[in-house]
């Protein structure tokens, strides 16, 4: 079977594309965990304080988040709109 | 299947295109203009209130009470800026429940346009606050060797507010039209809820770094007193 530069492109895109997403997604799955774990334990000590800690944690998972969400981006460029994709199938 | 709804164009004529971005970012413009002047129209402090005025007040004095608590400060000044995104943002990502519908915000342009106004105003409530001057020091703040990192803090906040949003709802739509090819039936929908709650949770978080990025720049000057501040609310 002969692979072109096309089918070489689009295979590496796909599967760096998932590798991206999953090895990236590790690591703020974890410390999500932790800081939802860490927050419970608190709003548990200090129920009064529930609301602060809430928002605290929300704005402090979205920050983590951030890092698997540019991951997931990149994935969905390479699938999606995949800059040499385009070079070679319009050459 | 799209990425960015940017790319469904509904009128063309020569450079001017007119896509799906643009046209619903003027629907939500025009939804939101004529909804406040509706309900603003005929205030009235009588005991009994209209139900959209109620609606109105709970939404402005919930985003005050939160400015005021994360910024410390008087909310007001704020209020118009921050709020304006959060129901910008809000209204944009949850109208998704509508069918034909693409979200603005899952467009970069959108989302790097809301950055951008972030990015502008966090110099400009700095400055009107403290002067240029105070401003600009706190660039050198620990020590002037930070100067580089303050700057480039700087602009990578700017492009993670903008690239957080674009992927959170951009993710979201995708999912749901993925799933509609493998599993068209129920199990979209729950996805679909999900995707609401997280759109009303991504303009809240991008109100709240916005004016959690505003209050940086603009309470320098009390950092002592700002320390002391919580400590004093704990005991009452």
């Amino acid at each position: 079977m002969n692979i072109d530069n096309a089918g070489l492109v689009g295979m590496v895109s796909i599967i760096i594309a998932g590798i991206t997403t999953g090895l990236g997604a590790i690591g703020p799955a974890i410390a999500e965990g932790w800081a939802v774990a860490r927050a419970l334990g608190a709003i548990a000590q200090q129920p009064d304080k529930a609301n602060t800690i809430t928002r605290t944690l929300f704005v402090g998972m979205a920050i983590v988040e951030s890092t698997a969400i540019y991951c997931f981006v990149v994935s969905m460029i390479l699938i999606f709109a995949n800059p040499f994709w385009n070079y070679y199938t319009q050459k | 299947m799209d990425i960015t709804p940017d790319n469904i164009i509904y009128w063309q004529w020569r450079a001017i295109t007119l896509n799906a971005t643009l046209l619903f970012t003027w629907l939500i413009m025009l939804l939101l203009v004529v909804g406040s002047w509706l309900v603003t129209r005929n205030l009235s402090v009588k005991p009994k209130i209209s139900r959209w005025q109620n609606m109105l007040e709970i939404v402005v004095e919930g985003i005050n009470n939160q400015i005021h608590e994360v910024s410390q400060q008087e909310p007001n000044q704020y209020l118009p800026f921050v709020g304006t995104l959060f129901i910008f943002i809000a209204v944009s990502n949850l109208l998704t429940i509508f069918p034909g519908y693409q979200p603005p915000t899952g467009s970069l342009s959108t989302t790097v346009a809301l950055a951008l106004c972030v990015f502008v105003a966090v110099p400009f409530f700095g400055i009107t606050k403290q002067g240029i001057g105070s401003y600009l020091r706190h660039y050198l703040q620990p020590t002037p060797l930070m100067l580089p990192f303050n700057i480039i803090s700087e602009f990578s906040r700017t492009l993670a507010l903008a690239v957080r949003l674009f992927g959170n709802i951009m993710s979201g739509s995708i999912i749901v039209a993925i799933l509609i090819s493998l599993a068209p039936l129920l199990f979209p929908v729950i996805m679909q809820v999900f995707g609401l709650l997280i759109g009303i949770i991504q303009a809240y978080i991008f109100a709240i770094l916005a004016m959690v990025y505003i209050a940086s720049a603009t309470r320098n000057h009390r950092t002592n007193h700002g320390a002391n501040q919580p400590s004093e609310e704990e005991i009452a």
